[in-house]
């Protein structure tokens, strides 16, 4: 992976000193809050509604055991033991007090890590497929790439203050793992017809309010010009994106506006200042970062291993050689999903035994990397299949192994109502009713993949709108309610799903689930996923089913008690305040 | 006082902006040193054409195109942010500067403090109206928040790469 070098330490040691003098200036009362909030934001420092959280930066979901330890440090000295794994591959901190985040940013940098743009009005991690490197289905490894559009965000003086934030998101691959549609600008590393590496450019992607996908504004800009192409369109975004409305102000707006065409052309204008000028990738510098991300030593082994072979009656272990272990581009090795997503607990979180548990696992397995994923799980890229059986028996005694990968209890969901000031409704909570009403692991792999996304509002952190099952937190008066869609696709190709029809409780959103996974296996064919017979048949019979009789809320939903935030676990109500 | 040149200094120059009520073409423009608004100059091009000491001053929605054939005849052009987090000045000045070819002096005033000195360094003004409550002595420490930069921009015409040798000591 990609190593500092003594300019990237030096700046980064200058960003740490920057945000510390603006950390003790406010809360010495020189700065006053609304001229912090965006200094802060552009360190990942949010104020949410029990603590501040942190998010910090992990760039393409890329981190080394050592970092993994430090993020696992972290979570014990200033933290309530635990951490939460993000959509963007990023990891956040949910009850941290201010005065420690200097602290936090001088440790993280120790280990080659920051918080830089990791919110704010400006462009944000850069995320990547998490397979990058390994997948059978790559044809150029993107990380290059986004290591050399980190540097060129990090800090750019012109872009620091857009009308709205701006994700970059990049994949080398036939498969879309990195959902480059649904992000501000997608980039797919492509060869053209001369065997020159360039990138189909894809501009004004986007979920929220306006649900968009991205619309390929060029089809190849060789990799040289990508720099130059890429910052005239962030350079015309930011003087027409619209600033007057908060929700108007992504440039997916903008692009549906003037149209497509009329963007690309005012960017090709806005190109012809800067094409070919200083900013211009060169080869040496494409190769400096390129050796980061060399082939690890891989060992020439068969494809199969007998040691696995041996194991074919342990079920628990063949359905987690089927679900977790994924294909490798190496004969011999497999990469290893480590999931995040066990019952009881908020998807994506691990506690800090679990992350120094993984860290130890990729020493021992898997070349001392691991990579987080924009499903908010852990992935080892380089394990030797005959390590697998090994490995995965050390990774269920830390809680690591649920063999639910893809599954619906594979949940994507946002932190909700729980934690997040923005929310209308409960997101995780919504994720434990449904993992205990879905408890049961055979029904789990005979329903296949199947992708449920829950947000708790229209921000869509939960990225509802794309999953095969969408679920969104709206508010009624007051009151929680949730809106079902189904029939959204993250990639491959990308879709937005269709809202089914009037909006259920909380009470009533297992049993909505459970008629609509009943239509599918009363409708599918041998091998069809949710998704293809849901795109087959289309969405009739799956509507007029979920309202053919009313939905009975779950009792047990509806007791006071029942939530996840309770006495004794480390979601207990903290009480540090917010403001300082 | 105003930051020039990374030092503070007096401002002689005073800045026109219309008060309600007050319109582009009729307004008087005093004698001396005045920048004035765009809208001004664009209607009194030709009665304004022969001061010398002539400035103008650009809204956050303003375009530096509009000032393309007479650029470097202001020997100051303003760009006026009416809010810090409105970042359209960035690329106004940048433009001004390296799309533009502008020479003179480059003002940022309005809403201008401190943590967003580095920045509106970087994309060329070379002078700063830091706002009028704030202390313009601990502002002028904003300048030297970083010493290197990855990217190019105004003051840097290179990215880091290219000036200097990477990859070296860890």
């Amino acid at each position: 992976m990609y190593r500092y070098d003594q300019f990237d330490h030096q700046l980064t040691a200058e960003r740490v000193a920057q945000f510390s003098d603006q950390v003790r200036r406010r809360l010495s009362g020189e700065l006053a809050e609304d001229e912090f909030r965006i200094l802060r934001l552009q360190n990942g420092v949010y104020m949410q509604i029990h603590a501040y959280m942190m998010r910090i930066a992990v760039p393409y979901g890329m981190v080394s055991a050592k970092q993994m330890r430090m993020l696992a440090s972290i979570a014990r000295k200033y933290d309530r033991g635990y951490g939460h794994f993000s959509t963007r591959q990023n990891i956040q901190f949910n009850w941290l007090k201010l005065q420690d985040v200097p602290a936090i940013l001088a440790d993280l940098a120790s280990v080659e890590m920051h918080a830089n743009q990791t919110s704010g009005n400006c462009i944000r991690n850069i995320t990547s497929d998490e397979f990058a490197g390994v997948a059978h289905d790559e044809i150029i490894d993107p990380r290059p790439y986004a290591e050399i559009l980190r540097q060129w965000s990090t800090f750019h003086p012109e872009f620091g203050y857009l009308p709205r934030k701006f994700k970059f998101s990049i994949t080398g691959a036939t498969q879309d793992r990195a959902a480059i549609s649904i992000n501000d600008i997608g980039l797919e590393a492509v060869k053209n017809a001369q065997g020159e590496i360039g990138f189909r450019v894809l501009v004004g992607g986007g979920l929220g309010r306006t649900p968009i996908i991205g619309s390929e504004i060029a089809a190849f800009v060789p990799w040289q010009h990508i720099i130059t192409y890429a910052e005239s369109i962030v350079r015309v975004f930011n003087e027409y994106g619209r600033r007057d409305n908060l929700y108007k102000a992504r440039i997916k707006i903008l692009v549906k506006a003037i149209g497509i065409d009329e963007f690309r052309r005012q960017v090709e204008e806005e190109w012809k200042f800067s094409k070919d000028g200083p900013s211009t990738i060169t080869q040496a510098e494409l190769d400096r970062v390129a050796a980061c991300f060399t082939a690890p030593a891989y060992e020439s082994l068969p494809q199969e291993d007998a040691a696995v072979a041996q194991q074919h009656n342990n079920k628990a272990f063949s359905n987690w050689l089927k679900r977790n272990v994924k294909p490798h581009k190496v004969a011999g090795y497999a990469a290893v999903v480590l999931s995040l997503k066990n019952s009881g607990i908020a998807p994506g979180d691990a506690t800090a035994e679990q992350m120094d548990a993984a860290a130890e696992l990729a020493d021992k397995f898997s070349f001392g990397e691991l990579r987080i994923t924009h499903m908010q799980n852990l992935v080892l890229a380089d394990v030797k299949r005959s390590d697998l059986f090994a490995l995965w028996e050390e990774a269920k005694a830390q809680g690591l192994a649920t063999p639910n990968i893809g599954l619906l209890t594979d949940v994507i969901c946002c932190p909700g109502g729980d934690f997040c000031t923005l929310a209308n409704a409960r997101s995780i909570t919504l994720a434990k009713a449904i993992d205990e009403r879905f408890d049961n692991i055979d029904y789990l792999h005979d329903i296949g993949e199947i992708d449920l996304n829950i947000s708790g509002c229209v921000n869509a952190c939960g990225h509802h709108h794309v999953g095969h099952i969408g679920i969104l937190g709206v508010d009624k008066s007051g009151e929680e309610w949730y809106q079902v869609s189904i029939g959204g696709s993250k990639g491959s190709p990308a879709n937005i799903g269709k809202i089914i029809g009037r909006s259920f409780s909380f009470a009533q959103i297992p049993e909505v689930i459970a008629r609509l996974l009943q239509v599918y296996v009363r409708e599918r064919k041998t091998d069809e996923r949710f998704i293809d017979t849901l795109r087959r048949s289309g969405i009739d019979p799956f509507v007029e089913y979920v309202y053919a009789t009313p939905v009975v809320e779950d009792e047990k939903l509806l007791l006071p008690d029942y939530d996840l935030i309770k006495q004794g676990t480390p979601y207990d109500t903290p009480y540090y305040s917010p403001r300082f | 006082m105003l930051i020039k040149n990374n030092v503070l200094v007096t401002d002689e120059w005073t800045v026109l902006r219309l008060k309600e009520g007050e319109a582009a073409d009729r307004v008087v423009v005093p004698a001396g040193k005045v920048i004035v608004p765009f809208p001004v100059w664009n209607c009194q091009h030709e009665a304004l054409q022969g001061r010398r000491e002539l400035g103008v001053w650009l809204a956050s929605f303003e375009r530096a195109e509009d000032l393309q054939d007479d650029i470097n005849r202001f020997p100051v052009i303003a760009v006026d942010f009416h809010k810090f987090s409105d970042g359209r000045g960035y690329t106004l000045a940048y433009r001004l500067r390296t799309q533009l070819g502008f020479r003179g002096e480059l003002r940022a005033m309005g809403d201008i403090l401190r943590d967003q000195l580095f920045y509106l360094k970087r994309v060329g003004f070379d002078t700063f109206a830091v706002r009028a409550d704030k202390d313009i002595q601990d502002a002028l420490q904003g300048l030297s928040d970083f010493s290197l930069s990855y990217q190019a921009s105004t003051d840097n015409a290179l990215p880091l790469y290219r000036r200097v040798e990477r990859g070296a000591a860890r």
